[in-house]
């Protein structure tokens, strides 16, 4: 047996390895995708007053604070059953909007751009962000720039804080919004919706008019059928902050639509001794192991399920991307993990698009943004679609509302069982017996697990540099046959 | 002339630090001419052995966030200061062991138990827990072992300065790289950079009065006043302890310091600090009610030691029945 080591692969929230193993025939024999840490926030945050959690798990990810700030603030208003007055809602989807713009853009120009816009077989020195602007123009680099130091400064605005915003409480905001602060914000959400387009028409001139970007996208090897996952609102849209959850089928059809609050009915988590990080899965249909289909409980939660799942955008420029890719990819649900890199522009565009709706809303500057708490705390479970998936907070407190319980489903541990698939999938159709694994081939397993987002955070620090990867062949001795490194 | 070189490394740690790097802007690209960046585990070629290959101290600058909670952190930290001449522990994680380092009032054991088996989305029968070194049928495979107690990067290694922040804020990380390019003479050895030398409540700007408290209220109970001084209204806020250096953002968005820039300077220990600073205001000589005030701070070590347990004359919670 060989044994190839990718460790660490890179852009991931936090670290990460793969190793794969080949046979005796030089075939692949199996795929371990491992997430080689554990932190225990859910263990020392019992006896902590539950009000400072949305302060405390920010620091689960500096990446998407936001995230957990918004998540914990919701599962805290549950705790004490209070209702945020309506324009702190509004506030903290704000908040939340201009963080999956900046999340969502860096993704799409510093981590999987480089593959599609400089090419994945390019040299790896150019295979980055450096190379996308090369290629792209200059003046595509300094918009990425602008529209990072835009949402940043909207978050800042809103949370106080650019990384580890503060302001939520149970039951509101700490600060309402200045009118000044507003004209400032109503600016800002311009920009993005025009980036949004901007960002449209690169991927059409980029992908879309490359017959060979189209046809890896369709290929087998980057596709597998597992269930999806997301929220929507009322009319069944996507929506970031706030609605019901929807899991559909692999053929399309709604298995469930559920309040989070009854997550526990529909979710379980499977273990395996490899890895620190759990494997959520469907209770309903069950733990089969690592393989796609109906009879398997596996699913995902990224930016492609979310679509998925819902039927149709809420604002106007994102549902007409919504219904061009759906027509070009051949209708719902879409299955092509490279597709996911659309579904992200999409999605960008949605959140540009709902930041301006906010920001123009009469109600975002009124100084109501508090309702105190009344009733005595108790269980709660807060839930946001973070951009790496669907982000569960779930507290018990005793009646001084200090925790004595705390669960939580991180965006990308949803993912952590169809990674593995993808991974192991785009292994087995790209090491071929006797062929050389060439740093193409490297690249294009990476693009199978960099489709989910790895994270924004590791995506833009390739800024400098370039993207590293190792495998190493060992025989069943552990004698090194083989070593190959790119970047 | 060859580039100086620099190191950018992190441990256990949420990513926050390096976007906080990024967050300098254009300057970064300062950063990336001036030096010659060998190791950035997100940029550039991660692999220990590259490392390991380098001459011994010829990194010139390594700035290492994250504090030290698994086997492989540890290596790290090693590794990193013997090939570094000037080691930092750059941010709350490596300097004080921050959030996470809250893990030192669990156990290992604990943690396993609660995240494989008893939380309730979790389905383990088999009681399965995840172990270092794991026979698969295909063969053997590795994950580092996580450590009973978090630890900063002092605790680990020798370290010759500290940036202390959850995150650092930007504008201080620029002025420190701008000053180490521009030639200026770094201070002394166990120096703290990228930060001020007074407390938080000096940047906060908001009027203070003598303080006479007969209760603490939590900040979900009272929509405080913004021209006040929180502490002055009965609400917890570690500014008093706490090193300035951050532009007290956190209490302009009228949300209380909890502590993230560190010990105030010339302070060892930023709870016991914060612990003298409230005794000395709270306006009873009634024991009875003096329990009572103290008793609306509902977790006086999670929330004085909020980003300094580990590096704190505490250290961790110990257990009668455990050596640590």
């Amino acid at each position: 047996m060989q044994k190839i080591t990718i460790d660490p692969i890179t852009r991931l929230e936090g670290h990460g390895k793969i190793v794969i193993f080949l046979n005796e025939e030089g075939e692949v024999a199996n795929c371990y995708f491992q997430v080689p840490e554990l932190r225990g926030f859910e263990t020392f945050c019992v006896g902590r007053p539950v009000e400072e959690m949305p302060r405390i798990t920010t620091r689960i990810c500096g990446v998407c604070p936001e995230a957990h700030h918004i998540a914990s603030a919701k599962a805290c208003d549950a705790v004490y059953r209070v209702e945020p007055p309506s324009a702190a809602r509004k506030l903290r989807e704000l908040l939340y909007s201009a963080f999956f713009a900046g999340d969502h853009t860096l993704h799409f120009y510093a981590l999987g751009g480089p593959d599609f816009v400089v090419g994945p077989d390019a040299p790896p020195a150019e295979r980055n962000i450096l190379g996308v602007i090369k290629k792209v123009g200059l003046e595509a680099g300094g918009k990425v720039i602008e529209l990072r130091k835009r949402a940043q400064r909207v978050v800042s605005l809103v949370g106080g804080k650019a990384i580890h915003p503060v302001t939520a409480v149970p039951g509101g905001v700490a600060k309402p919004l200045s009118a000044e602060e507003r004209d400032e914000i109503i600016e800002h959400t311009k920009y993005f919706v025009e980036f949004g387009k901007f960002t449209f028409a690169v991927f059409n001139d980029v992908v879309l008019k490359n017959r060979a970007y189209v046809d890896m996208i369709l290929s087998d090897t980057y596709t597998q059928r597992v269930y999806s996952m997301g929220t929507v609102d009322q009319n069944n849209k996507v929506n970031f902050y706030d609605g019901l959850v929807r899991v559909v089928d692999p053929d399309g059809e709604e298995l469930v639509k559920f309040h989070p609050r009854d997550y526990l009915q529909v979710l379980e988590e499977h273990v395996e001794p490899w890895t620190y990080l759990k494997f959520p899965f469907l209770k309903r249909v069950g733990w089969k192991g690592f393989v796609d289909g109906k009879e398997s409980g596996v699913y995902f939660a990224t930016p492609l399920s979310r679509l998925n799942v819902a039927d149709g955008m809420a604002t106007p420029l994102a549902q007409e991307e919504y219904e061009r890719m759906y027509a070009t990819l051949g209708g719902k649900p879409v299955h092509h993990t490279l597709a996911t890199h659309w579904a992200r522009i999409i999605e960008l565009m949605y959140a540009a698009e709902r930041a301006a709706e906010l920001a123009h809303d009469e109600e975002i500057i009124s100084t109501h943004v508090r309702t105190i708490p009344t009733a005595t705390p108790s269980e709660g479970v807060g839930c946001v679609e973070a951009p790496r998936g669907t982000l569960y907070h779930h507290y018990v407190t005793d009646e001084r509302g200090l925790l004595t319980k705390v669960n939580l489903i991180v965006g990308t541990t949803n993912n952590h069982a169809p990674i593995t698939m993808s991974i192991r999938k785009a292994a087995f159709g790209l090491i071929q017996r006797g062929k050389e694994i060439s740093d193409g081939v490297l690249n294009r397993i990476e693009m199978a697990f960099r489709a989910y987002d790895p994270c924004f955070g590791c995506a833009t620090h390739s800024l400098p540099g370039k993207m590293p990867l190792e495998v190493q062949v060992l025989d069943s001795h552990g004698n090194l046959l083989a070593s190959r490194k790119r970047g | 002339m060859s580039k100086p070189k620099l190191a950018l490394y992190w441990a256990a740690s949420c990513g926050g630090c390096e976007i906080a790097v990024l967050d300098i802007e254009e300057k970064i690209l300062d950063v990336a001419g001036f030096f010659d960046i060998v190791f950035w585990p997100c940029a550039t070629d991660f692999k220990y052995k590259d490392v390991e290959a380098m001459p011994d101290a010829s990194i010139d600058l390594c700035l290492f966030n994250g504090a030290i909670r698994t086997s492989e952190n540890e290596a790290m930290a090693h590794l990193l200061r013997r090939k570094s001449k000037v080691l930092v522990a750059f941010g709350s994680c490596a300097m004080d062991g921050c959030i996470p380092g809250l893990g030192n009032l669990t156990t290992r054991q604990d943690t396993f138990q609660w995240v494989y088996s008893d939380s309730p989305s979790t389905g383990n029968p088999a009681g399965v827990r995840p172990t270092t070194q794991v026979s698969v049928p295909e063969g053997e495979i590795e994950i580092p072992e996580f450590y009973e107690t978090v630890r900063t990067l002092a605790q680990v290694v020798p370290v010759e300065y500290f940036v202390p922040g959850c995150p650092p804020q930007a504008p201080q990380i620029a002025t420190v790289m701008s000053a180490i390019m521009q030639g200026a003479k770094l201070p002394p050895p166990g120096s703290v950079l990228g930060a001020g030398e007074k407390t938080c409540c000096d940047e906060c700007g908001k009027p203070r009065k003598e303080k006479h408290l007969k209760r603490f209220y939590r900040y979900w109970e009272i929509e405080p006043s913004r021209e006040e001084c929180l502490l002055d209204q009965g609400i917890v806020c570690m500014g008093p302890a706490t090193r300035s250096g951050c532009g007290a953002l956190c209490v302009k968005a009228n949300m209380p310091c909890r502590g993230c820039y560190g010990a105030a300077p010339n302070v060892q220990d930023q709870g016991i600090k914060m612990i003298s600073a409230l005794a000395s205001v709270i306006d009873s000589q009634d024991p009875n009610e003096i329990n009572w005030i103290l008793d609306q701070i509902p977790d006086p070590v999670g929330t004085f030691y909020r980003f300094t347990l580990p590096s704190s004359m505490l250290r961790r919670r110990q257990f009668p029945t455990k050596s640590f």
